[in-house]
């Protein structure tokens, strides 16, 4: 069956998409991939979406934007897209071996969490190694953990971290933070975080079918020397990258992966395909800027599809 | 909880998954994991797929986290299988139910 519209994600960005699109009767289809309401719900307390004074958890905010999709028949499936074909309408999309059609498309599939790319890395993923401070702190009670990266996210996990660990290590490769002045200011001050400037993790170690993570080989990054620097836990923190895999060859895409959209509005290079959130916006990349683009992408993508009637 | 599986813990851990004459699946969770409220209704269709054929069990780390220690659990949604009270399988993450079926076909 031909779609009116099809959404790829389900963060803010595709949860706000589909509850403007479901309330102008376009029934559309939510693919919500591998990680359903997004990255919000890998965090805890959100203190900056307006209407919750005290403050909501995550996951929670993400199942209420679902379920007020949901009120207005947006269907949403924990299923994730593998193949699009955008060279001509109607749009392709693939799920498993499924085909959907879809007269317009809106894409919402957000950014991940960056790795460092050592084959180290990912054979101690969940034994040892975290991309998830949230997830992973509880199981660091009184342990000595690191914290790779420099930003906002690296800084807010230090301290996050510091609730469990009896320890925490901040390595960064520069020597000087990049994070907002008052999260330098708490970490610098912080009793249980020291920072080790100049550094990288070269290589992390540890057998996965025994205990895991022992510690890291840490590189300084001015003289280039090695030491081995034990610890019980890592947490990458390094920055996001773009989801726009499925997209590479068929939208106009900017050096770092991002999706380019006209100026002022949610457009891509391709006539009746939207896209919001994150995967078009290295700049704000916050839930309420998100929530917004995804109804501008509903409307434009409900004004275009009206144009073409 | 799903009607097929069993709330794991502390107290019922030995009899239940280490002395159980099936395979058992144990999912190691929290409430305040988003990623296992992911996995959760995923494992509850497991559960009922295979009823009768293997045990599966939801242990809350919050309330039993002598047994995440013991395991060496150090993230969030992992699942074993366990037989004959022994590791045969952990896997990491709010996976595909294929990724599961697949892990507990070696053991049927």
């Amino acid at each position: 069956m031909k779609r009116k519209v099809i959404i790829i994600g389900s963060g803010p960005a595709g949860l706000t998409a589909a509850l403007y699109t479901a309330r102008a009767s376009l029934k559309p289809i939510v693919f919500e991939g591998m990680q359903p309401g997004g990255q919000l719900t890998i965090t805890t307390d959100v203190e900056n979406f307006p209407g919750f004074p005290e403050g909501i958890m995550g996951p929670d905010l993400m199942d209420l934007f679902r379920k007020q999709a949901q009120r207005f028949e947006a269907e949403t499936h924990f299923l994730h897209v593998d193949k699009v074909d955008l060279s001509s309408r109607p749009f392709k999309v693939w799920v498993n071996d499924d085909l959907y059609e879809s007269e317009s498309l809106i894409i919402a599939t957000g950014a991940s969490a960056r790795l460092l790319g050592l084959e180290s890395e990912t054979k101690l993923m969940g034994y040892g190694v975290s991309a998830c401070a949230t997830c992973d702190g509880f199981f660091y009670k009184d342990k000595h953990v690191i914290v790779v990266g420099g930003g906002d996210s690296a800084l807010e996990e230090s301290i996050y971290l510091t609730k469990f660990a009896s320890k925490v290590t901040l390595i960064h490769r520069r020597d000087e933070l990049r994070g907002s002045k008052i999260m330098q200011d708490r970490v610098i001050k912080h009793s249980k975080i020291t920072v080790k400037w100049n550094s990288t993790v070269d290589e992390m170690v540890g057998d996965p079918q025994s205990g895991g993570l022992t510690g890291v080989v840490l590189k300084d990054t001015v003289t280039g020397d090695l030491s081995d620097f034990s610890c019980d836990g890592v947490f990458i923190a390094i920055g996001h990258r773009p989801n726009s895999d499925l997209f590479k060859g068929q939208l106009d895409l900017k050096e770092n992966g991002y999706i380019i959209t006209k100026p002022g509005s949610t457009y891509t290079s391709v006539e009746g395909v939207f896209a919001c959130g994150d995967i078009q916006d290295s700049t704000y990349r916050q839930a309420i800027t998100a929530a917004g683009s995804g109804c501008s992408a509903a409307i434009d993508a409900e004004r275009w599809l009206e144009s073409q009637e | 909880m799903g009607q097929f599986s069993m709330e794991i813990s502390e107290s019922n851990f030995d009899t239940a998954v280490l002395k159980a004459d099936k395979p058992v699946l144990i999912d190691f969770w929290a409430e305040w994991c988003g990623p296992c409220r992911i996995l959760g209704p995923t494992v509850d269709e497991v559960a009922e797929e295979y009823n009768g054929k293997i045990i599966v069990g939801k242990l809350n780390v919050d309330h039993s986290p002598s047994i995440a220690s013991k395991y060496g659990i150090r993230s969030i949604p992992s699942l074993l299988i366990f037989l004959n009270g022994e590791v045969q399988e952990q896997i990491v993450g709010a996976v595909p139910k294929a990724q599961i079926t697949d892990a507990l076909s070696k053991h049927l």
